[in-house]
């Protein structure tokens, strides 16, 4: 299955054989793949991290309150979302719906397809919150909406937020696949560029190097941040 | 009679559809799990290397580990497929390069999971081989990677669904996959609610099958230690004790993302 054969003929090589790397070029494209990473693919991770983080708290509460059919129901819903592919879904929204702009169809995929990973992080927030915690509320007779509003959501939502922030990464990872929808973000004008010229390298390699510089560093901080919880507590 | 009619045209396209389906469907399944296979050889070998403490094996694999995590799997997807091949890598079939991607990309996420899997193994464990001057596979292989295995299974069943997600784009470098093929069918029929029911299901309920078939690697790997039921008793019609596991598909972190641990 794995047949590596020697470059032989016909690759996207251009007339600069040999020269693999163009700095000129490199830098000629770099302001559009960044401006295409800022418009859109920021853009995209931070109304998706949003939108899933609202959405997210809602079904894990919806699981918690609701009768236990209707619980049922929603936590398959959940799930049935969780495990099927972002790209389907957004091309099922994109031909479905087709008087909706495909950046607000990449607002809506991405948010919540991530709520229903961060609900199971709400979920298991909201396990931690110690029984007496609820004891004490029904002792006190606050209301359910005051239970949770007060007392169990700061509390869930504390241990939270290392994973949340790590869904975060993942999801503007995942940006590029609004390449299927044609929403011009950073990768798809990467490629576009590569295609104009036949000089792939410069322009994927970019987009991959401006993936890493804003990723890694903010995982870093996310794990120092969940070392400074997991002390405290 | 017009809705009807509608419904009868549809189900006729699916009809003669389904064996093109079905192709696609079974060239997902395989990238799945060829896919799958070399991520697990590159997570176990990376993640051997990152948990290693020499840092001639740790830094490289580190490097490694961090590349293919932080860019995109699109990135890496084109990478394989416009950049290789300057390099003296043709390679031959659509299929090589989405394998290679999907490997590389989520064998660095499972490389996170095992090794922060082999440094769960209590130091004990580690310190009895030492004690016992067991060679390194002789440890390796007989005490810490079962051990570490029945640990590392729920994280790479998430990434295993994740890959299998991640496999609907690699229709974009000229594959035939379910993706493709029923984007096929939506072309023909204009019907995107037969698309989107068939399509979305049919991932789901592979996706569903591979999270219990993990449930029961797991059920399987922990017996082996010694804790709960065989496997024989929970596949009984009449299991003694159920399996005790959160509902499937549920996901307690991002791929390699909670597990990490310590990222440098």
């Amino acid at each position: 299955m794995m047949t590596l054969t020697p470059l032989a003929t016909a690759q996207p090589s251009g007339e600069s054989t040999g020269n693999i790397w163009d700095w000129d070029f490199a830098l000629e494209i770099f302001p559009e793949i960044l401006t295409a990473f800022i418009q859109v693919t920021l853009l995209v991770t931070v109304v998706g991290t949003a939108i899933a983080a609202v959405i997210g708290l809602v079904i894990a509460i919806l699981i918690r309150v609701l009768p236990s059919p209707l619980a049922f129901i929603v936590r398959w819903a959940a799930n049935f979302i969780r495990m099927t592919p972002i790209v389907v879904q957004l091309l099922v929204l994109y031909y479905g719906f087709t008087w909706m702009d495909p950046l607000l169809i990449g607002f809506i995929v991405f948010g919540v397809h991530y709520a229903t990973y961060m609900s199971e992080v709400y979920r298991a927030g909201i396990d931690s919150v110690p029984k007496g915690q609820w004891e004490a509320t029904k002792a006190l007779s606050m209301s359910a909406g005051r239970t949770w509003r007060r007392v169990v959501i700061p509390q869930a939502l504390r241990s939270t937020i290392p994973s949340l922030g790590n869904y975060a990464i993942s999801m503007f990872k995942d940006t590029p696949f609004l390449f299927v929808i044609s929403v011009a973000e950073m990768v798809s004008v990467a490629q576009d560029l590569g295609a104009q010229t036949f000089r792939y390298t410069e322009a994927i390699t970019i987009a991959g190097l401006i993936f890493l510089a804003a990723s890694y560093p903010t995982a870093l901080l996310i794990n120092r941040l969940e070392k400074r919880l997991a002390y405290a507590n | 009679m017009d809705w009807l009619d509608q419904q009868q045209q549809y189900f006729e396209t699916l009809q003669n559809f389904g064996p093109r389906l079905w192709d696609g469907f079974l060239l997902t399944v395989q990238l799945t799990l060829v896919g799958a296979i070399l991520a697990f050889v590159i997570a176990v070998v990376l993640g051997l290397m990152a948990g290693s403490p020499s840092l001639w094996l740790r830094g490289p694999a580190r490097v490694i580990i961090e590349f293919f995590r932080g860019t995109s799997l699109l990135v890496q997807l084109f990478w394989v497929y416009y950049v290789l091949p300057l390099f003296g890598l043709t390679l031959e079939s659509s299929f090589t390069v989405g394998v290679i991607a999907l490997g590389l990309n989520y064998g660095a996420y499972g490389a996170e999971a095992v090794r922060a899997s082999l440094t769960s193994v209590s130091t004990g464990q580690w310190e009895a081989t030492v004690a016992l001057s067991m060679s390194w596979p002789h440890k390796i292989r007989r005490i810490i990677f079962p051990q570490a295995w029945a640990l590392m299974i729920p994280s790479l069943a998430n990434l295993l669904v994740h890959l299998l997600k991640g496999s609907a784009i690699v229709y974009i470098v000229g594959l035939n996959d379910f993706n493709f093929e029923l984007d096929q069918l939506r072309r023909v029929t204009d019907a995107w609610f037969a698309y989107a029911f068939v399509g979305l299901i049919g991932y789901f309920l592979f996706a569903l099958l591979l999270t219990r078939i993990m449930l029961l690697l797991e059920v399987r790997a922990k017996h082996k230690l010694g804790q709960g039921p065989t496997l024989r008793e929970v596949l009984s019609p009449t299991p003694k004790m159920p399996i005790v596991a959160a509902h499937p598909g549920s996901a307690p972190s991002v791929p390699g993302g909670k597990a990490s641990g310590g990222q440098g």
